[in-house]
């Protein structure tokens, strides 16, 4: 079975270290918030100027002074500051994130990453934090649904999309697959049980190969 | 005696000319000044340039002065989100420029304004389309680019606290643009929750310090 959202979220949670300051894009990447491991201490960041963004209020707590980069309120964690946005985007761009998890239209096998137009010209384009995020954190990783709604490939050779920075990407998340960005190419970590390797490349433009420990990938019910 | 309130919204937002490049601060609608965006509608200027990282939602506020047509250009880094109604209807229409611009190189380029420097090269964009016809230049093996400073005409700006020196703080994650913007305009204007003596703000906590305000005007909300 394909993991729903909620489950590829969780996946992408469990990879989170002790300690890290970690960005979440808007859209899937928001939803890690919900599975960080209960044993670790992890601070997330929001571009608009939170440092230690916390769960979703309540419905009688929503303060719309508090919000994140996807405009929903949240709240602030015991430790967390504010920051204005120029100082939030000197953390993204200068090294001081650990990690953005951010979500894509498409990543090519180097790594590129497109995200942020699909040239659609009835759908104004966004670029976001996108790009300053994509050069600036330490590290990249994607959560991405495998395949588009129409079953296209979005794991390509090259992105047919224009990019939002190239070749950042190091690990992908998607609803079949935890896939590794290598030198040597694209490397498959862990695979949902029901489908072979084959089956998994027929849904992927890009060349893959197994690790020689590739482990099933589960998610509990979440 | 140094005393930036003004009694109304209209005082607050007279003078700005036609044409005038116009930063609104707010990240979505937290620290959005939407009242004193209300008031240029009636103030009447026009042919305006926006500087904002979204581009209003809903039919008020920043979306209110679109949809008067007042605003000739924006310059943005995400402009549609939901609720984004006004905008989207103008770039269909082909009502409205947009420029899109890396929501980090947005306030770095107020700051350099701010600061009074001539531009930074910066990693951010290389290899993309919002790259092209920049100045590249490697630096310590990695390729950067050229962004040149933004600087505003005015700010639009909302913040919690202010006192009649112009000294403000924000709530929350509403302080967003403010501060940069308040540095980065020929005249900074601020709706302020609550103004209060001179004083009572605690020179720990003041964000903005009153020498980057011109004007303040009371909006309870």
């Amino acid at each position: 079975m394909p993991l729903k959202r909620r489950q590829i979220a969780w996946r992408a949670a469990q990879d989170l270290a002790n300690g890290a300051y970690v960005n979440l894009g808007i859209g899937l990447p928001t939803l890690v918030s919900d599975f960080l491991p209960a044993d670790r201490e992890i601070v997330l960041h929001s571009e608009n100027g939170v440092l230690g963004v916390g769960p979703a209020p309540g419905d009688n707590e929503v303060d719309w002074d508090l919000i994140n980069a996807g405009k929903q309120p949240i709240t602030l964690v015991t430790g967390g500051s504010y920051v204005q946005h120029t100082d939030s985007f000197l953390m993204i761009r200068g090294g001081h994130l650990d990690l953005a998890l951010l979500g894509a239209f498409e990543v090519s096998e180097k790594g590129d990453l497109a995200n942020w137009t699909t040239d659609d010209p009835g759908f104004p384009p966004g670029v976001g934090g996108a790009m300053d995020l994509a050069v600036g954190a330490k590290e990249i990783r994607v959560l991405v649904e495998h395949t588009t709604k129409a079953g296209a490939p979005r794991i390509r050779r090259q992105c047919r999309y224009p990019l939002t920075a190239a070749s950042v990407v190091r690990r992908i998340y998607t609803d079949l697959a935890v896939i590794d960005v290598t030198a040597e190419g694209l490397v498959v970590r862990e695979l949902v049980e029901d489908l072979d390797f084959t089956a998994l490349q027929a849904k992927t433009e890009a060349s893959l190969r197994p690790a020689s420990d590739m482990k099933a990938l589960r998610a509990p019910a979440v | 005696m140094i005393d930036k309130r003004v009694r109304s919204l209209a005082e607050a937002v007279a003078g700005i000319p036609d044409g005038a490049v116009v930063l609104c601060a707010g990240f979505g609608g937290a620290g959005l000044p939407d009242a004193l965006c209300e008031a240029v509608i009636e103030q009447g200027a026009r042919d305006l340039t926006v500087v904002a990282n979204n581009a209003g939602t809903g039919r008020s506020g920043l979306a209110a002065l679109l949809a008067a047509g007042r605003v000739r250009r924006i310059i943005c880094s995400f402009p549609r989100s939901s609720g984004s109604v006004v905008f989207e209807e103008l770039y269909a229409a082909g009502g409205i420029e947009l420029e899109l611009v890396p929501q980090g190189i947005i306030s770095e380029r107020m700051r350099c304004a701010a600061a009074g420097l001539g531009g930074f090269y910066s990693p951010v964009s290389v290899g993309t389309r919002l790259a092209e016809g920049k100045e590249h230049r490697e630096i310590d093996g990695r390729m950067h680019v050229l962004e040149k400073p933004l600087k505003g005409d005015v700010a639009l700006l909302s913040a919690d606290r202010g006192d009649r020196w112009g000294n403000l703080t924000y709530r929350k994650s509403a302080r967003n643009f403010n501060p940069t913007m308040a540095m980065a305009a020929n005249l900074s204007i601020a709706q302020v929750r609550h103004i209060v003596e001179l004083g009572e703000l605690d020179p720990e906590m003041i964000v903005t310090p009153g020498i980057f305000v011109d004007r303040l005007v009371e909006v309870p909300g």
